[in-house]
């Protein structure tokens, strides 16, 4: 009976949790409640995942209204896959989350935190969960008004919080609009919001003008929400003065909803029988990803403040995930679908590193690291490893990344873009080195006195460096159920 | 997985470790290892394992056949008695090096691909090098460099011919290889710089006798012993290495006759029993690879032991200077009579280990019929015997020379010296315990008539020889001196012939680094332009602008669609 409802208790229930998060009085009941609840949502995902992996894809009607006509949730490899990677790092913040927020935000507003955060958390599942074009929409907004929120509370540390939430909220609104544009237009064609519907229902429909609009629309509305250079400019604010819980929460988890519904539109909407499709992605996304990896990249070298510089960095980290859809092959898809997973875990190491930097320090730049090495070495540790994930050594998920990636480039016969790829991760060399050299080489400024990070946020710390380490070593797991989600973008039989 | 751990990576592994631990409890750790890894070795089966399948190549950690397993052990053997050698000496920098450097060379000699191979290759280079810059003099410095820059040359044009190889026959297997184009001689060529091959050779003469006391014994068991085996198992057979191994067993003999630091004449002849190995590897038949096998084996611990001795005697006289040693007997009885045992070994003294391991090989040679091979080698064996059954141990513990005094070697060295010393005489005295381990059927009886009265009448001669060149002052004296080898070619004259145009050269130089600074400057001025804190890439963007963007994409996309 539970089982069958799984995928509609995967969303529901940090739902109804987040209003009741907001009753509580005291931020540690807060605290408790979004913790159960995440861990309840990362137990859902799971079993979704191992279901959907021994069964296929499983349809849910919503209220058993039939498909088109109602709400389907439908649950794949693919989806699945993402759903599992969100809820573990939501899941992850939290036991972090619990000290960062007690230092970064103010007390009558941390109970109110955990109930955003929650909202937040159930909107981006929902994105990831729904069948339905609509529903998508909706949970899109809901995730991601209660980011702005997010953000906007890190206005204690730093009131450019404010005006970073706000520029945030005007962009993601623009890309939630063009979204919506291209989803009515499609629904002018069809008369369908069902996913699935709509994909047999654009068949035969590439001549179509209101179609191709449509698809114009959705990309670049979605391609707003995760980033895809030249229209990133509202993340690296955002990032920054977000509270330390907070980035690393939509680092590892926002952008990588926003990509799932790029893969979900571009494939299985509308399919390689557009054509527009496959210019998109030759003239738009290649070349967009390649910018995206050398010039946020290079922008990383210079910049002063760590998690800044991180924040470039995800953007040209989003650049290798386009680049492996422009390729739309089966490896190039698995390439992204497996970084999906693999940056989620070395952003969220890094971000968390430096998250305890700023709570001990107030700031975290490259200033303030000066001799850390030696004054709190588990997270400079931790940093150094996620590091080297980062720039792709082997042993560690990021080489898993670039390897295949490497690999889609070969086998489509674009070797200079192999060469890339490979130059690209030289540049993130030079910027994690500028701390490393920072931290270890550099004697600590006068006076100062300074402690190892509590081991509440050290453990989630470790916890992920572990899981870089281990996926990197071990990447049976991941690259199978990456490789399953990539044929079945691509109608590819198993 | 645990069962299959590769020996080699045990000491790799726990060498890291060392540093860790209390400095008065390093020592067991370090003899724990070798002693660990010997016990895995021993428990391991014949055949392959700890595959592993990297991007779609199979890489192969650990082959256990005849070969391997005779090289391993005795590589192992080396390492306990290194470590009870230097059990005093508390230097971390030479405990894990040297512990590394062992597990490279056993890592090296178990695993079944040429690219791991490689990698081990360069590791054995990289570890030992640190035993030479651990004597921490500017010399052992620049000597440390020139031994390095050969070694990583042998690795990179190892690689070089793996990947020729590979790209040609699709195999990276380690096994044997016919001698027919570019990518088999550059390996064959990568084994030889690191066998000390002729004019290949100086880095050995040069690098080992700069090391630590304790470094030049461990540095005198791995590297050129790994080269032997890689050659044993890639290119036995090869005609044109029993003459290369002829000439080495010959030159370095007049070269050590002349020298006077005792430990660089222990190099040259280290070169010279190379060469009876490398004979042994071109003939190629079952009897000469296995000894090929046993030389290596014995040759390694009489060699070790000769080593060790000098390394005494450089510890507690502080010289290993022919000139400036003698009458060491009476401080040293031990070492003395040590040091006849490693020299009555080597010179293949019936009852010792170099005995039952040279009869071996002069038989093989003997069989295939190379008789000028053999008399070249019978000469060879008795400028050894002349070299170190006589003139070091005369030079260092008897010659009329100043008498020194000084104490007996440390406990620690007396006991790697004698347990040494037992197992060249055991090894002599059972053949059998080795023949067993040796990696072909041995159906080979060493104490026959001729072999013992060949043996004997040449070292009757050579003996003879020397007295009476000693007695009547023929015999070059022991000066200090320097001798000039190959490698004068590369250490003076290129030097030189650059010299006169240093002017020249220098203000090409000069122009080219100001050159390529002014575009490099102003490069990075253009990065930092664009994406500095404050360029285009970087700044806050106002909202507007930002919204322009996202609308001249659509635009364009969707222009770009209608003209589709």
């Amino acid at each position: 009976m539970i089982a069958y409802h799984l995928p509609i208790l995967q969303i529901v229930v940090p739902l109804i949790a987040a209003p009741l998060s907001a009753f509580c009085r005291r931020a540690g009941m807060a605290w408790y409640l979004a913790l159960i609840i995440c861990a309840a949502s990362f137990a859902i995902s799971v079993a979704l995942l191992v279901r959907v992996l021994d069964e296929g894809h499983i349809s849910y009607l919503l209220g058993n209204w039939a498909a088109p006509w109602g709400i389907e949730y439908r649950i794949d490899a693919v989806n699945a896959f993402v759903l599992l990677i969100i809820s573990g790092m939501g899941t992850m913040v939290l036991p972090y989350a619990r000290v960062s927020i007690a230092d970064e935000i103010e007390p009558h507003n941390q109970a109110l935190f955990y109930t955003c955060y929650l909202l937040c958390f159930a909107g981006l599942l929902g994105m990831v969960i729904t069948g339905d074009a609509f529903n998508a929409f909706v949970f899109m907004e809901i995730s991601s008004l209660a980011t702005y929120v997010l953000v906007a509370l890190g206005a204690k540390r730093d009131r450019r919080a404010l005006s970073a939430a706000f520029t945030y909220l005007v962009m993601g609104t623009i890309g939630a609009t063009f979204f919506v544009i291209g989803i009515g237009l499609v629904y002018m064609v069809t008369g369908t919001l069902n996913m699935a519907d709509l994909a047999a229902r654009l068949q035969g429909l590439e001549q179509n003008r209101t179609a191709l609009v449509a698809f114009a629309f959705i990309v670049t509305g979605i391609g707003l929400k995760l980033a895809l250079f030249p229209m990133h400019l509202w993340l690296p604010n955002a990032y920054a003065f977000a509270p330390s819980a907070v980035t690393v929460f939509i680092a590892a988890t926002a952008t990588k909803a926003a990509v799932y519904l790029m893969l979900r539109f571009l494939f299985t909407v509308f399919g390689t029988d557009y054509n527009v499709l496959g210019l998109t992605l030759t003239y738009m996304f290649t070349p967009l990803a390649l910018a995206a990896m050398f010039a946020a990249s290079t922008v990383a070298i210079f910049q002063f403040e760590i998690k800044r510089m991180l924040a470039y960095s995800s953007v040209a980290q989003l650049g290798y995930t386009v680049l492996g859809i422009s390729f739309a092959s089966v490896t190039g898809l698995t390439a992204t679908m497996i970084h999906l997973f693999n940056h989620a875990l070395m952003k969220g190491a890094l971000f968390m590193a430096v998250g305890a930097i700023v709570l001990r320090h107030g700031a975290a730049t490259i200033d303030s690291v000066r001799g850390l090495g030696r004054t709190m070495p588990w997270t400079m540790a931790a940093f150094v490893a996620g590091g080297l994930s980062l720039i792709g050594v082997p042993l560690t998920v990021g080489f898993i990344s670039k390897w295949y990636l490497v690999a889609a480039s070969l086998e489509s016969g674009r070797w200079p873009i192999a060469v890339l790829i490979v130059l690209s991760s030289l540049i993130g060399v030079i910027y994690i080195w500028r701390v490393i050299e920072a931290a270890y080489l550099e004697k600590p400024p006068e006076g100062r006195t300074a402690r190892e990070a509590p081991l509440s946020m050290l453990i989630p710390t470790w916890g992920l460096v572990g899981a870089n380490i281990y996926f990197g070593i071990d990447a049976e797991l991941t690259s199978r159920v990456a490789g399953a989600a990539a044929r079945l973008l691509l109608w590819v039989a198993p | 997985m645990i069962a299959e751990l590769p020996p080699g990576l045990i000491l790799i592994v726990g060498a890291l470790l060392i540093p860790l631990l209390r400095p008065h409890l390093r020592p067991y750790l370090m003899l724990a290892l070798p002693v660990a890894a010997l016990v895995q070795l021993l428990t391991l089966p014949a055949g392959l394992h700890a595959q592993v399948d990297i991007l779609g190549h199979s890489l192969v950690f650990l082959r256990i056949d005849g070969l391997s397993f005779v090289f391993g052990l005795i590589f192992l053997i080396a390492a306990v008695l290194n470590v009870i050698y230097g059990w005093h000496e508390d230097d971390p920098v030479q405990q894990v090096s040297g512990l590394v450097y062992a597990g490279a060379a056993v890592g090296a000699v178990f695993v079944g691909d040429l690219v791991s191979l490689f990698v081990f290759w360069e590791l054995t280079a990289i570890a030992s090098v640190f035993l030479i810059w651990a004597s921490r003099t500017e010399r052992a410095y620049r000597a440390g460099m020139r031994y390095l820059l050969v070694q990583i040359g042998s690795g990179v044009i190892l690689l070089a011919g793996v990947i020729l190889h590979y790209r040609a026959t699709g195999s990276i297997a380690f096994d044997r290889l016919e001698l027919t184009g570019l990518p088999t001689a550059l390996i064959l060529f990568a084994f030889g710089i690191k066998c000390a091959f002729p004019l290949l050779h100086n880095w050995l003469q040069d690098a080992y006798p700069e090391a630590t006391v304790v470094g030049t014994v461990i540095l005198s068991a791995f590297t050129t012993k790994l080269a032997a085996y890689a050659l044993a198992r890639s290119f036995a057979g090869t005609d044109m290495l029993i003459w290369i191994g002829a000439i080495m067993a010959v030159f370095p003999i007049v070269y050590a006759v002349i020298e006077n630091d005792l430990r660089r004449v222990m190099a040259y002849i280290l070169n010279n029993q190379l060469g009876f190995m490398v004979v042994g590897v071109g003939i190629g038949t079952p009897l000469a690879l296995n000894g090929v096998a046993a030389l290596a084996f014995c040759g390694i611990l009489y060699k070790a032991l000769l080593f060790m001795c000098l390394g005494a005697v450089l510890f507690r006289a502080g010289s290993a200077r022919a000139s400036d040693l003698g009458g060491l007997w009476k401080s040293m009885p031990w070492t003395t009579g040590f040091c006849i045992v490693g020299g009555a070994s080597i010179s293949a003294v019936p009852l010792f280990a170099g005995f039952i391991a040279k009869s071996m090989v002069l038989a093989a040679v003997a069989e295939g019929g190379h008789w000028i091979v053999w008399l070249v080698l019978l000469a060879a064996s008795a400028g050894v015997f002349h070299q170190t059954g006589l003139r070091i141990p005369y030079a260092a513990f008897f010659a009329r020379n100043p008498e020194i005094r000084c104490r007996e070697a440390p406990l620690n060295m007396l006991a790697a010296m004698g347990i040494t010393s037992l197992l060249c005489i055991a090894i002599g005295v059972y053949p059998a315990m080795l023949y067993a381990v040796l990696p072909y059927q041995v159906d080979f009886a060493v104490y026959t008539a001729s072999h013992v009265v060949t043996q004997l009448q040449l070292l009757a001669f050579a003996a003879l020889a020397f007295s009476i060149l000693l007695r009547h002052r023929v015999y070059p004296q022991d000066v200090p001196s320097i001798n000039l080898d190959s490698d004068w070619i590369y250490r003076r004259l290129l030097p030189a012939f650059v010299d006169v145009y240093r002017d020249g050269l220098r203000m090409m130089r000069f122009r080219a680094i100001a050159r390529a600074q002014v575009r490099l400057n102003r490069f990075i001025a253009a990065v930092y332009r664009h994406h500095g804190p404050q360029g285009v890439l970087a700044r806050t963007w106002p909202v507007g602008s930002t919204v322009l963007w996202v609308a001249v994409l659509l635009c364009v996309t969707l222009v770009f669609y209608y003209i589709e």
